[in-house]
């Protein structure tokens, strides 16, 4: 292909104008003529059995249309789940965490239904609950499900550790290899440590909310969702539809993330459209958001072991996560801890034990980084533990033990995409690394894209402008604009001719998923297989009117006269007419090996911390956006910022607190994510374009690697600073206080010592 | 269920309004239901900022203000800022130009603060513009390009 000219430049968003006059519209934001609105009866406590649902009252209520329940829809089977299908969207028989919805009042008015909701009344009987993941997997602990939810059968999720699953065990996975102990004997210096990461509330902005409809037997929902087809997916197994019958429409999204991913609030609106036989709407409050979905908390035990030289001989960890009360996607972090924790280093041996527990606490799933942030903690921050304990610099350790372009970090995984070594390079000549105080930064890759499905439909008007049906979804990171950059190349047309229509199942083609930080690399691959389709199209048809037909920018040279694709398609047709060009990408070929590509972290930061109060300050803040080629470098600054900002939350103050079985703070008061005063004074970032990826022009994907580093560099720089390294984030000022105070006899002594 | 509600006539974008509010009601759900969309409801907590409008000038969570105190009064929306992508405030143009966004959910409040500082003071700091927006929350961008934005639309708005 030729040398782009759109991609590889900064044009401003398509949203841009919409976003900005607030004429956008969010599924929050539509007006479904005929709407009733749904609102959940939550259980009130983390673990018991339903006695009994009087709802006698609450239809009383003037304006209550109904209030649904599991038993009352039956022989519908509630259930949903992508991977196991273990999550009742109304609690069948016994509630597995406060805040499970229990049943759905359905009224005229969103008040009227609140109001009703209140006056429902649900007997239990309690049964013993376990909140802390460690807890959960030991002998004799409560049982969430008395039988254990199998899997659905996805091949894209066959690595999720679906054997040997008993008693509270939610997932599991091994990765092994080489010889632990023998390594473990031969080292000089293991470090050892248990790390902890918090459990996290993503907070996109706009909270989840669903609208659904059954019309000429087409169930149809518009919804806040990031993976419109594995909810259409999902809602067509519990309705017993055929695919061709669900459709999931999904407008402009306020912020995904991750949190958005697969299904989440569809459920209760079809099934309050299903009962009623009306439009039915479910939006949710934060504080409901949050009794939706959070991200699985972590309990890390590792260790490394190093010669004196620095070599990386193995590494051990062993790891429990917490994924609350139904499996959602926690298989699947799950499966990704594991490979991410260890990073991207040559080891000789390395055995990761990766555990995820029921507990009854809302249920974890997806959120940026995926399990990476989680297992970066442990492993970049005995990197520098090493480092401190070997007498070798931090950054010299890594550059000693990274693996270079090509090679594998896991056995018969692609070869790694990227130049780590150069990146770090990068990231810590501008952290100024050596020459100041409270530095800290790290690597990270990870096995990124998903599994590598994506179709896309081209077609290629009569007046020669072109538009694509794709189902990644726009989620703010800019994928409307990126990709209407790669058709305009694929096509050879100017920005301005071409536009992309995405995320509305009844029209665009299929997509997996919109995560993985997979859109710009495989949506741009099955794209431009898509343009390359319709190319071809209009060479057939040119070649019917002419004898040598060659392929040229926005059209065709047909013996020696250029035609437009409009002038093709307008003289085949006679008049009107359109050519469609179709493209896919599978696991096949240059797609066969997984992943399909690497996606890497390379961030840091410089802090200070007033030691008599605690307060960590980010005065620096660097990310290093190693995308092969950045197709819009704005966006991707966008995105780098971004997922580096939100993990600054999870190292400084974010963490959902349980009290007993209760969820503490389930608001953005008491969850304190980042504020514009928290930025850093200086932000540095940098972009690594070196044409190694497998999508478009040489790109890979972004938007959650620049993330995976900072939990870690914050700790490390930290850690430099008052002595001791932390261990557990987030590192509130109380928690940096009394390392600070644990610290300082250690100091004094070495100060004595001189 | 009985409501007790009230009449109230106030301003809304420029355009006089007299209707019949139940007492009860939110100035955030009235300007929705006018089918005003851009301010977004999100904490319901008075702390993100996504639901701002300009009350007599003065930016308020519309969120936690019943639509009865708009009797008598003047609400602007980022919907009366402008009336097409080519006439756009300052600040919206500078939004743009800073690629200030990215889901775009909190930009109308986020843009509604802004302006609402730039009236207050014409000139403002750095610092100023941190401070004012500390009660403004976006999970996309880190901020960085919204104080940037800000700032350029302060100093196009002060060259007229």
């Amino acid at each position: 292909m030729a040398e782009p000219s759109v991609s590889g430049t900064s044009i401003p968003r398509l949203d841009g104008p919409a976003k900005v006059m607030g004429r956008a519209k969010y599924a929050l934001d539509l007006d479904i003529p005929g709407a009733a609105h749904g609102v959940a009866v939550r259980a009130d406590r983390a673990h018991a059995r339903i006695i009994g649902v009087d709802a006698s009252k609450a239809e009383a209520l003037p304006g209550v249309i109904a209030v649904v329940t599991a038993a009352s829809v039956a022989p519908i089977d509630v259930r949903f789940g992508h991977i196991s299908r273990d999550h009742p969207a109304l609690a069948v028989d016994k509630v597995r965490y406060a805040g499970e919805p229990v049943a759905l009042v359905v009224a005229e008015t969103r008040r009227a239904a609140e109001k009703a909701a209140r006056l429902v009344r649900v007997t239990y009987e309690d049964l013993p609950a376990v909140i802390d993941a460690e807890d959960a997997l030991a002998d004799g602990a409560p049982l969430l499900h008395e039988v254990h939810p199998g899997r659905t059968g996805d091949e894209g999720f066959h690595n999720t550790g679906a054997d040997a699953l008993e008693g509270n065990l939610c997932a599991a996975n091994l990765i092994e290899w080489g010889d632990l102990e023998a390594e473990l004997a031969a080292a000089d210096v293991v470090v050892e440590g248990e790390y902890r990461y918090p459990m996290l509330y993503g907070y996109a902005m706009e909270p989840y909310n669903a609208t659904a409809l059954f019309e000429e037997g087409t169930l149809t929902v518009y919804t806040t969702a990031q993976h419109p087809y594995m909810v259409r997916d999902d809602l067509a197994r519990m309705f017993a539809l055929p695919l061709a019958r669900v459709r999931v429409v999904v407008p402009y999204v306020g912020g995904g993330y991750g949190t958005k991913s697969y299904t989440k609030v569809e459920p209760l609106a079809a099934l309050g459209a299903y009962a009623t036989g009306r439009p039915v709407r479910v939006a949710l409050s934060v504080e409901e958001a949050i009794f939706t979905t959070r991200s699985d908390g972590a309990v890390i035990r590792a260790r490394s072991a190093f010669k004196s030289d620095g070599t990386l001989l193995a590494r051990d960890f062993d790891i429990v996560m917490n994924s609350g009360a139904y499996s959602d996607n926690s298989p699947l972090v799950c499966a990704k801890l594991a490979a991410r924790a260890f990073g991207p280093y040559r080891l000789n041996a390395l055995r990761v034990r990766c555990r995820s527990a029921f507990t009854n606490t809302t249920p974890a799933s997806s959120l940026r980084g995926f399990g990476a942030p989680q297992g970066n903690l442990a492993g970049e921050l005995q990197m520098d533990e090493a480092a401190d304990r070997l007498g070798i610099d931090a950054r010299e350790l890594r550059l000693l033990n990274v693996v270079r372009p090509g090679e594998e970090i896991l056995p018969g995984k692609r070869g790694i995409d990227a130049d780590l070594a150069a990146d770090l390079e990068l990231l810590t000549e501008s952290l100024g690394w050596g020459e100041r105080e409270g530095v800290g930064f790290g690597l990270a890759a990870s096995d990124a894209g998903a599994h590598p499905t994506s179709t896309a439909l081209v077609r290629i008007h009569g007046d020669g402008s072109a538009s694509c049906a794709i189902g990644a979804t726009e989620l703010g990171q800019g994928s409307r604009t990126v990709l209407s950059q790669i058709l305009a190349d694929g096509l050879g047309l100017p920005f301005e001719k071409v536009s992309i229509v995405q995320s509305d199942t009844g029209v665009v083609a299929y997509e997996r998923t919109t995560g993985a930080s997979r859109t710009t690399t495989l949506v741009g691959r099955s794209l431009l297989a898509a343009c390359d389709d319709a190319r071809r199209r209009i060479r057939e048809l040119a070649a019917e009117y002419a004898a040598d037909v060659q392929d040229a920018p926005g059209g065709v040279v047909a013996d020696g006269e250029h035609l437009s694709y409009g002038a093709v398609i307008r003289k085949w047709f006679g008049s009107g007419g359109e050519v469609v060009g179709v493209g896919a990408i599978r696991r096949h070929g240059e797609f066969e090996k997984l992943p399909p590509f690497w996606e890497i972290g390379a961030s840091g930061v410089a802090v200070s911390v007033d030691e008599e109060t605690g307060r960590v300050v980010v005065e620096q803040l660097t990310t290093v956006g190693d995308v092969g080629f950045a197709i819009n470098p704005l966006l991707v600054h966008g995105q780098d910022l971004g997922a580096a900002t939100m993990t600054l939350g999870a190292a400084l103050s974010e963490e959902l607190v349980y009290d007993g079985t209760t969820l503490s703070n389930p608001n953005v008061v008491e969850y304190r994510v980042p504020r514009v005063s928290d930025m850093p004074a200086k932000i540095d970032q940098i972009l690594a374009e070196r044409r190694d990826g497998i999508g478009p022009f040489g790109a890979k994907g972004g938007g959650e690697g620049a993330g995976n580093t900072i939990g870690a560099a914050v700790a490390a720089a930290v850690g430099r600073l008052l002595g001791r390294y932390p261990r557990e984030l987030p590192l509130t000022p109380e928690r940096v206080w009394r390392l600070a105070q644990e610290a300082a006899p250690d100091r004094e002594t070495e100060a004595v010592r001189g | 269920m009985t409501m007790t509600t009230t009449r109230i006539s106030g301003t809304i974008n420029g355009r006089e309004v007299t209707t019949e509010v139940d007492n009860a009601t939110l100035l955030l759900d009235l300007l929705r239901d006018l089918g005003l969309t851009g301010a977004k409801p999100s904490c319901e907590m008075e702390v993100c900022g996504a639901c701002a409008v300009q009350l007599d000038g003065l930016p308020v969570s519309a969120c936690t203000t019943l639509a009865i105190e708009l009797d008598g009064r003047t609400v602007e929306t980022v919907e009366g800022l402008a009336q097409s992508a080519d006439a756009l405030h300052p600040v919206q143009r500078a939004f743009l130009q800073k690629s200030a966004f990215q889901c775009g959910f909190c930009t109308p409040g986020m843009i509604m603060s802004a302006k609402a500082l730039l009236e207050a003071n014409p000139s403002p700091s750095r610092d100023d513009v941190v401070h004012w927006l500390e009660g403004s929350i976006c999970r996309c961008t880190g901020y960085e390009s919204i104080v940037e934005a800000v700032l350029e639309a302060a100093e196009e708005m002060r060259n007229g």
